[in-house]
């Protein structure tokens, strides 16, 4: 039973991957907003690209594994498509594991663009054994998140994506990505322990020059606690509110 | 024998509003069944009900004794689901469709791709398989997700309004398809606002009016419950007072409808022979004679009516 699920999610993850990957929104939301946010605020601050990096590395994955998954239970409840989904022998916790999991791919193909300019910058990542599982942990959490995002019963794509820019934005600003948590106030750092974008931009620092923050067990641990929230409550309220959706 | 679906004491509240009242039925194995009723009258949430989509606030579904509320997957296993509007997704190819609904059903590559092929040939798509579905005619969508629909080889297919809107060469086809989708054995569940295609198709019906089931019966029998609908047409070779006619035995109503009259009886046998008396009396001569059963449609604005009444 639980593998013949995780094969109808691997199901709904092609299909998401052949449908979403390459809509306007995806790529807006998704790869183009992030790059003028981190251009806007990275350029003219007289930071190497070593200092800039483990930020670029965490906008990217955050913003384009967080793009797409609200964008899918919005739009298939416009075309309704999701009644065929539901009315499938598939769990619904089985659909939002192949919508995250398509997110979660999408994030991380991505994320290579920021470690491939590195490399070419002369930067290389040193503790690859820490930065690849924290990446697959933290896309993973950021889809989890991006769905969570989706639960609202709207059929509009674009009511998701002002909700979810407005649960971004506010995150990429607390999480130590422009500046280091060492160097924010104690009370921004308050704040900041409540975002899990926090945990993987330190993941990354420690990565890159070990500049981390806090330990590198605190980091994967906060990032599994958030990523199992995000799951469980998106799954929880998907259920409950897939048939208002019909 | 088993049932393909049994019904009981079904309810669907929405806030205060009872969409679905306490309905029970029971479809046969292998039985061609229609579901009529109304807009609003709760069709659509029964249909959603039965295929797992959302759960009843009470009472219980089985198909083919699977309980819908305890055993949703191997339930939805066992039936295909054909909505109004077609829900393929549109930026997929016909193909890629048939794979992915396949896929979901568990089946494997080789049988997918065999039976993938036999059904876009049957219903005349193959040679468009690779189009995206968002190029395809609404008749092409609609064959489209009844092709999707039997992949898994459903014991139960539901049927959400499947030729509405559609031009009569996709209609003609489509129903000559079920007929021989049921002809094979599947149960086939309809629900249409289209009378004459459940006359000509169903087996028994349900006329669901508010929630609440207002008959169930074959579509023949159904016609024969309203009595006091049959009729008879006549046209003399005057023109005749429809009053002169009111004192014949048997009369009920007449209505003047162009040169003739028809004339409401519940027993339409008698009331020839004393029309054919009448007309000797005054010297007339009948041009026209026929007697007229009430059409489903008869049927199904009498008691909706009288629900709503």
């Amino acid at each position: 039973m639980f593998l013949e699920q995780l094969k109808r999610a691997w199901v709904v993850c092609k299909k998401d991957i052949r449908i979403y990957f390459f809509k306007a929104p995806v790529l807006i939301f998704g790869i183009l907003f992030p790059i003028f946010l981190f251009l806007a605020f990275g350029i003219g601050r007289d930071l190497s690209v070593g200092d800039l990096l483990p930020g670029m590395i965490a906008i990217a994955l955050f913003f384009t594994s967080a793009a797409i998954v609200p964008l899918i239970a919005p739009w298939e409840t416009r075309t309704k498509t999701l009644e065929r989904l539901v009315s499938s022998p598939i769990l619904i916790s089985t659909i939002i594991l192949g919508d995250i999991l398509a997110s979660f791919l999408f994030g991380i193909i991505i994320t290579v663009i920021p470690v491939i300019v590195g490399i070419i910058s002369g930067i290389s990542i040193k503790s690859l054994y820490i930065f690849i599982p924290g990446v697959l942990l933290a896309s993973f959490c950021f889809s989890s998140l991006g769905s969570l995002m989706s639960t609202p019963p709207s059929d509009t794509p674009a009511n998701t994506n002002m909700i979810s820019t407005v649960i971004k934005f506010p995150l990429v600003f607390i999480s130590g990505i422009f500046i280091p948590l060492g160097d924010i106030p104690v009370w921004g750092r308050v704040f900041s322990y409540i975002s899990p974008l926090t945990y993987f931009t330190d993941l990354v620092r420690f990565s890159i020059d070990k500049k981390n923050y806090f330990p590198v067990g605190i980091d994967f641990l906060a990032l599994f606690i958030f990523s199992l929230i995000f799951y469980i409550l998106a799954v929880k309220l998907h259920q409950r509110n897939i048939p208002r959706r019909i | 024998m088993i049932n393909a679906i049994k019904v009981e004491q079904l309810t669907k509240k929405f806030g205060n509003i009872n969409a679905v009242d306490n309905i029970s039925f029971e479809v046969k194995k292998g039985e061609f069944f229609g579901f009529l009723g109304p807009n609003g009258a709760g069709k659509t949430t029964t249909i959603r009900i039965l295929t797992g989509i959302i759960n009843a606030t009470s009472g219980k579904v089985s198909i083919m004794n699977h309980d819908i509320g305890r055993h949703k997957l191997e339930a939805k296993k066992l039936m295909g689901v054909i909505p109004e509007v077609s829900n393929a997704y549109m930026d997929l190819s016909g193909w890629i469709n048939m794979m992915f609904q396949g896929e979901l059903y568990g089946l494997h590559r080789k049988e997918l791709y065999a039976l993938s092929k036999e059904l876009l040939i049957d219903f005349d798509l193959y040679s468009r398989k690779d189009q995206k579905v968002k190029f395809y005619s609404k008749g092409m969508k609609q064959r489209l997700i009844i092709c999707m629909a039997l992949l898994n080889r459903p014991e139960i297919l539901f049927l959400d309004e499947p030729t509405s809107g559609l031009d009569v060469s996709s209609t003609f086809m489509i129903r000559e398809k079920i007929r021989n989708i049921n002809s094979g054995g599947t149960t086939i569940f309809l629900t249409t606002h289209n009378m004459e295609e459940a006359s000509q198709m169903c087996e028994r019906i349900v006329i669901i009016n508010k929630g609440r089931i207002a008959a169930v019966n074959s579509p023949e029998n159904l016609k024969l419950t309203v009595k006091k609908l049959q009729s008879i047409i006549v046209a003399f070779d005057r023109d005749m007072d429809k009053k002169s006619v009111y004192s014949l035995p048997g009369v009920k109503d007449v209505e003047k409808v162009g040169d003739k009259m028809r004339i409401f009886t519940e027993i339409p046998g008698e009331l020839v022979f004393h029309l054919v008396d009448f007309a000797r009396e005054n010297d007339l001569k009948i041009l026209t004679l026929n007697t007229l059963t009430p059409s489903l449609e008869d049927v199904f604005l009498k008691l909706t009516k009288e629900g709503n009444g």
